[in-house]
């Protein structure tokens, strides 16, 4: 594996790592960022041009904003003077560390991974679009549709509720 | 080493890692971003099987990791929207301290 990507995908765990173990929230949600143009930088490297531009324009673009909105509308942007870890910490750090040893040993040991070509496949956006619009139509859709009940659901969710003092009379 | 598996420990480490802090921390924002870290993974891992796989041509791998991203957006925000409407009722995000449901 090359240089470049190895050094990417260092920066992209460290982040990560950061990302998780940070006391103030804030710096998380920065740390995250660093993880999302980490990846899409990986993307990038293994010939996938355009997952890696939809990550940095979802990801960078949407999801991190509504993170740092989130944290800010919670008011949760100070570092915490309580403990920010769970009780029970201890044991979920040992069944993650059992996760990636059996994860890595598995990976390190399988006869089944594909021999592949090693040369990067030509993916240009028309023929994204092509395989889009025949092969994968119906499950477009139907993410179009869910994206639209997400919208709907999250906003009705978040919506400010009606006080109770409006229905019993008295003026608010 | 392969490439391919390269790629794969890299993801693997990143799903630990985001396993990892979704359950030891006790914010509600950190455990929602511990699982995009883990569904990135296996955003990486859907790559890399595509990139080095016997037929990449196909895109079939690539097409599921957009599918995935659109999934992931639509995830955070109806995750987020309950955060605020949980700190709204109770005014705290702490995980530990929603336990109205606990039998």
């Amino acid at each position: 594996m090359s240089l470049p990507f190895l050094i990417t995908a260092f920066v992209t765990l460290f982040a990560a790592a950061a990302a998780m173990s940070l006391r103030n929230l804030v710096h998380c949600a920065l740390a995250f960022v660093v993880v999302f143009a980490g990846l899409a930088a990986m993307y990038l490297q293994l010939g996938a041009q355009f997952a890696g531009f939809a990550q940095i324009l979802v990801y960078v673009g949407a999801i991190a904003i509504l993170i740092v909105f989130a944290i800010l509308l919670t008011r949760s942007g100070e570092t915490p003077n309580q403990a920010v870890l769970a009780p029970g910490w201890l044991a979920g750090m040992m069944i993650s560390a059992g996760v990636f040893a059996t994860l890595g040993w598995l990976v390190l040991n399988s006869k089944a991974l594909p021999k592949g070509s090693s040369e990067a496949p030509v993916v240009t956006v028309k023929n994204i679009g092509d395989v889009l619009m025949n092969k994968y139509v119906l499950p477009l859709e139907i993410i179009g549709l869910l994206l639209t009940a997400a919208m709907i659901g999250a906003v009705v969710i978040a919506l400010k509720e009606p006080s109770k003092t409006d229905y019993s009379g008295r003026k608010t | 080493m392969t490439p391919l598996q390269v790629c794969l420990l890299v993801s693997a480490l990143l799903f630990a890692i985001g396993f990892a802090g979704a359950v030891t921390r006790r914010h509600a924002i950190l455990a929602l971003v511990g699982i995009e870290l883990m569904l990135n993974a296996a955003n990486l891992n859907l790559i890399a099987f595509w990139r080095f796989g016997p037929n990449p041509g196909a895109l079939a791998g690539f097409i599921f990791v957009l599918f995935s991203m659109a999934l992931a957006a639509a995830e955070a925000a109806v995750g987020l929207a309950l955060i605020i409407a949980i700190y709204r009722h109770k005014k705290t995000s702490n995980l530990d301290e929603v336990k109205e449901l606990k039998g």
